[in-house]
């Protein structure tokens, strides 16, 4: 386990040395990012000015040096100041990243608790009414954009419903009240785990059809285990293997949902205004601090899953 | 869901006679259905009609609508210009079809024309990585595997802020989202190639490393090349139109289906035929993709199966 997790610990840090420096290279190709303080009518700013901003950036000083300066202080926990709002770059993400982890955990286990329940049904009654539901949700949410899933939600629960007599089933169209308001989680979070819960549903039905036609699964039903036992106590365990694994590999590849998820329903996330915001103020001590921290939080939750899969499955040795 | 397909079907395609008379033909259409993506293949059919003669024969004008005539239903004959809207009109009274028949033609032009440039890299890398082994493949795994932990999403907003915004910058993001899939596929397929006998065979008569990659592997990955590909169209469209969406993909007024269902974002309660009509559309066809290329994976190349 040491070795495996010393092996992932210098592997990780090849990735997050490769792709910072990618973001540094493709940066120097744009515009001067001192541009940002330049009036639209072109005037306003001496030479001087624009010299001084440029060492206070550290433009003086050659590409490796800047990018090892970077390095130098994210190590000591200091990722730099935005350009476009001058604020340091740890408090921005720091103040945005609470309303996306609350939308990734809300998507999260609605993934979870539906993908997994339905895709064990959808196995254990094969060809049954449950079986074609739980394909047929599965085909939608592996089919539509999340922007269209989370238009629809929006026109169904939010717009189109206050005409009917379930009007008591409104929700809100988006956004995240100061104060706790469960219903303004519930579409956001459909919206983004819809997708996830159809890859879980599928992974746990293909999993679970697979151990139900196993030699041991027959034979203990055979010797005369009730059909529930051998469903909950000897199929389940073996068949959740993947669809754990992939439920804990969910959170990094979230950024893609979470990003139109939040855009549509105008949730104040780091995806919508860190990321989107630093790519459009061409703000690159954001742009770099961000896609930084999304790095790292999928290098752990890869490493997460490689640890749980060998608890779940003995069977699997780290190296 | 009619369209049943894959070879998960067993009792099917084991307890089935065909049998005389009108039921016994509605079983066998049934059963046809079930078997063959019929409907898949009918709906990107008209996808693919839709693209190539779409924009000539389209009733309106492209970008330019009758303003007087926004927010029509579908189906609506607008009275002051007796024009007949098939499926309605947008917020400045652009047709909502004309648009769609032209986003149809813009999208399969871009998809087609990364997933191929995708799948030339990737493929080629992939030979080259399994073929030659030791440092180089080495480095091209590593390079996907960090590509891999890269949300796409952020990689096509930094090339899009880099490059700026338009037709060839959305293509080149495509590529660059579509390669590594191919080169992950392609190499471990040649890593079992290599090793066989007709290739040890055209080594010791003296080919080059280029006639046994070209002559001896290629045609061995080909099948797969194409799987992946068909496999991966659905993913290159969901991802094109989440891209113009967004705002970095085909820019306004050029009417992408992404594009199209932003604009209409803002009309959702007046008119929700403005964002559902191209989002439908994008729907429907990214779901036949994902049926024809199930059915062509376990066709062509049932292994992948244990792939994805």
């Amino acid at each position: 386990m040491a070795r495996f997790l010393a092996g992932r610990f210098f592997s990780s840090l090849i990735s997050v040395i490769g792709a910072t420096v990618a973001i540094f290279i493709l940066v120097q190709f744009h515009n001067d990012p001192r541009e940002l303080f330049v009036p639209d009518s072109g005037f306003g700013i001496s030479e001087e000015q624009w010299d001084a901003l440029g060492v206070r950036m550290g433009f003086d000083k050659p590409v490796w040096q800047q990018y090892l300066n970077w390095m130098g202080r994210t190590l000591r926990g200091d990722l730099g100041v935005s350009l476009a709002r001058d604020r340091a770059v740890t408090e921005l993400i720091a103040g945005k990243i609470g309303a996306t982890v609350q939308l990734a955990i809300g998507g999260w286990l609605i993934a979870i608790a539906v993908g997994i329940p339905l895709g064990v049904v959808a196995a254990v009654k094969r060809g049954s009414g449950w079986d074609y539901l739980a394909r047929g949700a599965a085909i939608v949410g592996q089919g539509a954009p999340p922007f269209v899933t989370g238009l629809v939600l929006i026109f169904v629960f939010a717009v189109w419903i206050r005409d009917t007599p379930f009007s008591f089933l409104a929700m809100p169209a988006g956004g995240r009240n100061p104060d706790f308001n469960f219903k303004d989680y519930i579409l956001p979070c459909i919206a983004l785990g819809w997708p996830a819960a159809a890859g879980l549903m599928r992974l746990t039905r293909s999993a679970m059809l697979e151990v139900l036609d196993s030699e041991y699964v027959r034979l203990a039903r055979a010797k005369g285990v009730g059909w529930n036992k051998v469903v909950f106590k000897h199929a389940l365990r073996n068949a959740l293997i993947a669809p754990v694994t992939s439920a804990l590999l969910i959170f990094s590849g979230w950024l893609n949902g979470a990003l139109v998820v939040e855009i549509v329903f105008s949730w104040p996330g780091i995806g919508y205004d860190a990321l989107f915001r630093a790519v459009n103020d061409n703000d690159f001590p954001l742009l770099l601090g961000t896609v930084f921290i999304f790095i790292l939080i999928y290098l752990v939750f890869a490493t997460l899953a490689d640890i749980a899969y060998t608890i779940i499955d003995p069977r699997v040795r780290l190296n | 869901m009619a369209v049943a397909t894959g070879t998960g079907e067993r009792e099917i395609e084991l307890g089935y006679r065909r049998r005389s008379g009108v039921l016994g033909s509605l079983k066998h259409g049934w059963w046809l259905l079930r078997r063959y993506p019929v409907i898949p293949v009918i709906i990107l059919l008209a996808l693919a009609v839709a693209a190539i003669i779409g924009p000539t024969v389209s009733p309106y004008p492209r970008d330019s609508g009758e303003i007087f005539d926004r927010h029509l239903p579908p189906l609506a004959t607008s009275e002051r210009t007796g024009n007949f809207y098939f499926l309605g009109t947008d917020a400045i009274g652009r047709d909502i079809f004309t648009r769609l028949l032209h986003g149809a033609r813009i999208s399969m032009q871009v998809v087609i024309i990364s997933l191929t440039a995708g799948m030339l890299a990737g493929t080629a890398l992939g030979i080259l990585a399994g073929y030659y082994g030791g440092i180089f493949d080495e480095l091209i795994t590593r390079f996907v595997d960090i590509w891999y932990a890269l949300p796409f999403l952020m990689v096509a907003l930094v090339v899009t802020l880099i490059f700026g915004r338009g037709l060839t910058v959305l293509m080149f993001v495509l590529a660059l989202i579509a390669w590594s899939v191919f080169v992950r596929v392609i190499r471990g397929q040649v890593l079992v190639l290599r090793e066989m006998d007709y290739v040890a065979s055209a080594k010791v008569n003296g080919a080059s490393a280029i006639r046994i990659m070209w002559k001896h592997l290629l045609p061995g990955v080909l099948n797969t090349a194409i799987v992946v590909a068909t496999l991966n169209t659905s993913g290159l469209i969901l991802s094109e139109s989440v891209l113009s969406f967004v705002g970095a993909g085909i820019q306004p007024p050029t009417p992408a289906w992404g594009v199209m269902t932003n604009e209409g974002r803002n009309y959702l309660s007046t008119a929700p035929w403005v964002v559902l009509v191209p989002g439908g559309a994008i729907f429907l066809v990214v779901i036949s993709l994902n049926f024809l290329g199930d059915w062509l994976r376990d066709r062509l190349d049932p292994r992948l199966r244990q792939v994805d």
